[in-house]
């Protein structure tokens, strides 16, 4: 390319890319700034309790007690209930809208799933105080007092806790899981389901073949969902009772990482409590971070192995569409 | 039962239940809608719009500093992230292969999966700790960085989806590459791009968490940018959290105006993008 081009071309050439360039920096500093600057806040704690931090359960701010584990638990807790029940589910959907479903139905239906995404957290939560909670509680009464012997149904039926938060998180995350998942299936060759069927495979053998062949991209869907319902906030806060007690029980109020900072980060009255709550959330950056990283990692994989690079765009579903 | 029949009532199960997903998705929806609508509805009225909130044990009022707050601070945003998202797509498009723009790409991956809290807790850090002040610019510099990577991705994918042709018109025609982007392959792109931005727009619209402790509330009206200043989610978080009756139906009124904001963008984006997709084939 240089050579024919006059210098002061050249010169504005490289005034545009810096300028650009320069732009672009900022997106990047900022995701860098949010991982010093968390460090930065979080040292006074993180140099106070180590790795106790993440290994005690005692969380009293009055006596200056933090162990952080409840939170993970419940965190984790949460979004792993999320995930099972809301995998199946997407799968279906995007093997319905894929597979399944006459031309006509698809958009109609991309775009009903993809309206589950747009209402916002808050709107979920407020939902989720004055109708779902008082519906879980009256399901929890009526529950046999055998099954109320087992732990994961133990304790009072208070209807805020660790299920509607599950419930609640699973509905949030079921479209971004199966847009992502219907892109994948988008992706697996026509051949795959063409020679299934010319051995007579019914259509369940055939569809089954060709989620096996796309399973690096589901799974890599599956991990998208489960890295939004890690740092889902507003809706979880309002419905999971925020105490922070282990609980096996899905009945038990419970508190999440997100929920803990959304409640107590205005309250944080010494710097210490302040940092802790800091540390909460590097935690939660780092592992949305990584799950992130890989779910997008393994879609990728599935999408280079083919044709372009549509199902790469790992965002919104709404974007997924763009 | 002989085995084909087997398989075919099993084949036949897997198609059933996939109908069902199918059906059963939309049902939350259609419920939380439901409640939206006609428990807002009860409460929304002219005064939700124009009045000021009523201390407690007064009924009445309405949320005229949050609507404010809630343009203000979004439209502080999107000053803040459509040049930092637009630009920066410009960079990755043009410059597609060069290592830099795939750090851009990544970084915006990234960004746009950190959980909305912790962006608050970052800028909490960097604009209310130093000042010792929550302010509207907070708030409006948290949702910004939420915007910028929606916005430089979806500028990025349309600048490729220019035909390569304008651009070698442009340069033929002795245009610096600058003047190339900005005078011919960015106003193709246009459309596509205010649609990113509109899409940007209706995923932060609803966004909480982030405002918490940046923006923070404020009961009073106020237009000043270095004030904490009230927002309809926080004000509808806090509503929804109280003991009173009265705020229970505020807050309804509040979530049916939040969701016909959002509602309202994304249509508009969806509409914008079937026109895309129309120009991509």
């Amino acid at each position: 390319m240089p050579g024919w081009k006059s210098r002061r071309g050249g010169a504005t050439d490289l005034g545009f890319r810096l300028g650009t360039g320069a732009f672009m920096a900022v997106l990047i500093l900022v995701v860098v700034g949010i991982g010093f600057e968390l460090t930065r806040q979080s040292m006074l704690s993180i140099e106070k309790f180590g790795l106790n931090f993440w290994r005690t359960q005692v969380w009293d701010p009055v006596a200056g007690q933090f162990g952080a584990l409840p939170f993970i638990w419940g965190t984790l807790y949460s979004s792993i209930l999320a995930l099972v029940i809301s995998t199946p589910i997407a799968l279906g959907i995007a093997v319905f809208i894929s597979e399944l479903c006459p031309n006509w139905l698809k958009q109609p239906l991309v775009f009903l799933t993809e309206l589950l995404a747009a209402i916002p957290s808050i709107v979920y939560g407020l939902w989720g105080i004055f109708v779902l909670v008082p519906a879980v509680r009256a399901f929890e009464t009526s529950m046999p007092s055998v099954l109320r012997q087992l732990p994961i149904f133990s304790g009072p039926p208070m209807g805020v806790g660790m299920l509607v938060a599950g419930l609640i998180l699973a509905v949030m995350v079921i479209p971004f899981t199966s847009s992502v998942a219907r892109e994948v299936l988008k992706s697996v060759p026509a051949a795959q389901r063409e020679g299934a069927y010319a051995l007579g495979a019914t259509r369940f053998e055939a569809i089954r073949a060709a989620l096996f062949y796309a399973r690096t991209g589901i799974i890599g869907a599956m991990m998208l969902g489960f890295g939004r319902a890690l740092g889902e906030t507003m809706a979880v806060t309002m419905v999971i009772g925020n105490n922070p007690k282990i609980s096996a029980s899905l009945f038990a109020p419970q508190y999440t990482m997100a929920a803990v900072l959304a409640n107590e980060f205005t309250e944080a009255d010494t710097d210490l409590y302040l940092n802790a709550l800091v540390e909460i959330g590097l935690v939660l950056f780092i592992i949305t971070l990584i799950v992130n990283g890989l779910s997008r990692l393994l879609i990728w994989s599935m999408a280079r192995s083919d044709r372009g690079s549509r199902a790469t765009v790992v965002a919104e579903p709404a974007e997924a569409a763009v | 039962m002989s085995r084909t029949s087997r398989r075919k009532a099993g084949s036949a199960l897997f198609v059933g239940f996939c109908a069902l997903s199918v059906i059963l998705a939309p049902i939350p929806l259609a419920f939380v809608l439901f409640y939206v609508v006609s428990e807002g509805i009860q409460a929304l009225n002219f005064d939700f719009f124009t009045n000021m909130p009523k201390p407690v044990g007064e009924s009445g009022g309405g949320m005229a500093n949050a609507i404010v707050g809630t343009l203000i601070v979004i439209g502080l945003g999107s000053t803040f992230a459509i040049p930092i998202g637009i630009l920066s797509g410009v960079y990755m498009s043009e410059y597609a292969g060069t290592r830099f723009a795939a750090l851009g790409r990544f970084a915006a991956d990234t960004l746009n999966g950190v959980p909305s809290i912790v962006i608050g807790v970052f800028v909490y850090g960097i604009a209310v700790l130093p000042f010792k002040q929550f302010s509207a610019l907070a708030g409006g510099l948290a949702l910004g960085i939420m915007m910028i990577p929606i916005i430089a991705r979806t500028t990025e994918e349309l600048l490729l989806l220019v035909p390569g042709t304008m651009r070698e018109g442009a340069l033929a025609l002795g245009a610096t590459r600058a003047r190339a982007v900005f005078t011919v392959v960015l106003p193709a792109a246009l459309p596509g791009i205010i649609t990113g931005v509109v899409l940007a727009l209706a995923r932060i619209a609803g966004e909480t968490a982030p405002l918490l402790f940046t923006a923070f509330s404020n009961r009073f009206f106020t237009t000043k940018l270095t004030q904490p200043i009230a927002t309809l989610t926080v004000m509808v978080f806090t509503y929804a959290i109280s003991p009173y009756q009265d705020w229970h139906r505020q807050a309804w009124a509040g979530a049916l105006v939040l969701v016909t904001i959002v509602f309202v963008c994304s249509l508009l984006a969806r509409f914008a993008t079937r026109r895309i997709e129309g120009m991509r084939q």
